[in-house]
């Protein structure tokens, strides 16, 4: 095999620079700047209206930004070039199927767009539709439908997957199913790129979680650490019999103080407690607490 | 890293040109009543009016001018427009399928339908009403490949001014009704009042269906200025399906 250059093989899979897009008066995405490693999967996370589905479909090729840096695999993506649009899957927010098509011949008929796509069947049986191979798109359930969106999606082998709110509407049981697959895709080494607004999935299936509110990003981590710098830490204890809560960036020496002064009254903190904010209380914090901005 | 080559354009127009004919014939029904409409509106007219050699020998490229906007401009539009407000196309626009191999699958297609549609006609006018057979088949599929490019661009256009689907057929049916009204597919359009005469020779149907006459029926030249009203409605077509063409 021929050497090839290295450069890029260690890049990011997606950057993204002071990212800005306006609709005419409205900037609908305003200095957003993010990267998303190699086998990552990234979850931006926010309500409805912040951006995100703006900010994926300008990675996706959709859209052209209004200002910034985008790359996407090393390509920039307003060109629509087609070995870009060969590495990548795309599930929308919502479309469209052919009514009176098999799940496999819509399988089949995408598979052939790409240069070494992934066999049709095998695609069916990752997303577990193997039951419903020969059913019509028009008779599948919405969860169904869903799950052909993410098939067709990856039936092209791709490196980098574009999730754009994969599992609103589901109810629990196919959310649940859905995130097996996704957790399988990053076994499976490939790079994910979800957009959510259910703060339960980023927690689950994101290495890393950037909160996006008007366009902007108000806090970037793994979801497990996103907490630890903006809301501190929770310090509470039982004192007669009612709880007392305190907060801190430092709970060392909080705590030290606390037990300090119990056992100089010869008393002890009865349900002592030391927690750190869940993603939840963050980001209700961040996007709906906050006012202006 | 690529170590297959992926199919050529081409490759790829073909593959959804077959496509696009599985799901043409997925829906028997709707494609039986596509084919059998003008020949019913052929047999109809022609018992109505009885067997008048002149008559027959106009409505037969008349209606097959109607087949041929019927099978490219109507069905683009609503094709279009369904494809588009059901985001399929918004779908593919999201595949390494290249745009003109999609189009180019959508319209070959359409295409398709209009050959056998034509074929049809002639085959009806020849067998019931003793029409004579084209002349030359060659030069037929010619002018009906330059009706095609017209109405096909024209319908992809027109499918951009549509708001939605269910919109569609009120819309296509629009344009669609009154034209083959005044462009001499049923009756001779030199009964109509000047006005709509003047409209009918801005229009493209009735210079295609004066072509498909020459074609069919009366061999000898082709009129220029038929070409040159069709080969302008195909360029502006062509354009404004371009220039205005939306994913989603």
């Amino acid at each position: 095999m021929l050497a090839r250059p290295t450069r890029g093989l260690r890049s990011s899979a997606i950057e993204v620079a002071d990212l800005r897009k306006s609709y005419g008066p409205v900037d609908a995405v305003q200095g957003l700047s993010f990267a998303v490693e190699p086998g990552e999967v990234y979850g931006l996370l926010g309500p409805n209206g912040a951006g995100k589905t703006t900010t994926v479909e300008i990675l996706e090729g959709y859209r052209r930004r209004s200002s910034g840096q985008v790359r996407v695999l090393g390509h920039d993506p307003e060109r629509r070039d087609r070995r870009l649009q060969e590495r990548v899957g795309i599930v929308l927010q919502s479309s469209g199927l052919y009514p009176r098509v098999t799940v496999r011949e819509a399988v089949q008929h995408f598979a052939k767009a790409y240069p070494s796509p992934r066999d049709p069947r095998e695609t069916i049986a990752l997303v577990g539709l193997q039951e419903q191979s020969d059913a019509k798109a028009r008779e599948l359930s919405g969860g169904q439908r869903r799950r052909l969106d993410l098939a067709l999606a990856l039936v092209g082998d791709p490196e980098l997957i574009f999730l754009d709110e994969p599992t609103t509407g589901f109810d629990p049981a196919a959310r649940r199913t859905a995130w097996n697959v996704i957790r399988r895709l990053r076994d499976l080494g490939k790079t994910v790129l979800l957009t959510t607004h259910y703060l339960e999935e980023a927690q689950v299936l994101a290495d890393r979680v950037a909160i996006v509110r008007d366009g902007a990003i108000v806090a970037e981590g793994p979801p497990g650490e996103l907490g630890s710098s903006s809301a501190g830490y929770r310090v509470s204890y039982l004192s007669e019999g009612r709880r007392v809560e305190l907060q801190t960036d430092d709970p060392t020496e909080l705590l030290h103080r606390l037990t300090r002064d119990a056992l100089a009254r010869g008393e002890r903190l009865e349900g002592l407690e030391v927690a750190r904010p869940t993603l939840e209380e963050v980001y209700l914090e961040l996007t709906d607490r906050v006012e202006g901005g | 890293m690529r170590e297959v080559e992926s199919l050529s354009a081409l490759a790829l127009a073909w593959e959804q040109f077959r496509f696009e004919r599985k799901l043409f014939w997925r829906n028997p029904s709707a494609a039986f009543f596509n084919f059998l409409l003008p020949l019913l509106l052929l047999v109809l007219t022609a018992s109505v009016f009885g067997d008048d050699r002149d008559l027959l020998d106009s409505l037969v490229p008349g209606i097959a001018g109607m087949s041929i906007m019927a099978t490219t401009f109507n069905a683009l539009a609503f094709n279009l427009t369904f494809l588009r407000e059901q985001g399929i196309l918004k779908r593919v626009r999201g595949t390494p399928m290249p745009a003109r191999s999609y189009l180019g699958g959508l319209l070959g297609s359409a295409v398709a339908n209009s050959f056998v549609q034509v074929g049809l006609v002639v085959a009806i006018g020849h067998l019931a009403y003793g029409v004579g057979l084209p002349p030359e088949p060659v030069r037929l599929i010619v002018v009906v490949a330059l009706g095609v490019a017209c109405f096909g661009a024209l319908g992809i256009a027109f499918s951009h001014a549509i708001p939605n689907f269910d919109a569609a057929p009120a819309y296509a049916n629009a344009v669609f009704l009154p034209t083959i009204l005044i462009s001499g597919v049923f009756y001779s359009s030199e009964s109509l009042p000047t006005a709509l005469v003047g409209i009918a020779e801005v229009l493209p149907l009735e210079h295609t269906i004066d072509l498909l006459k020459t074609t069919m029926v009366e061999g000898g030249p082709l009129s220029g200025a038929a070409i040159a009203v069709v080969a302008a409605w195909t360029a502006g077509g062509a354009y404004l399906a371009v220039r205005f063409f939306r994913w989603e």
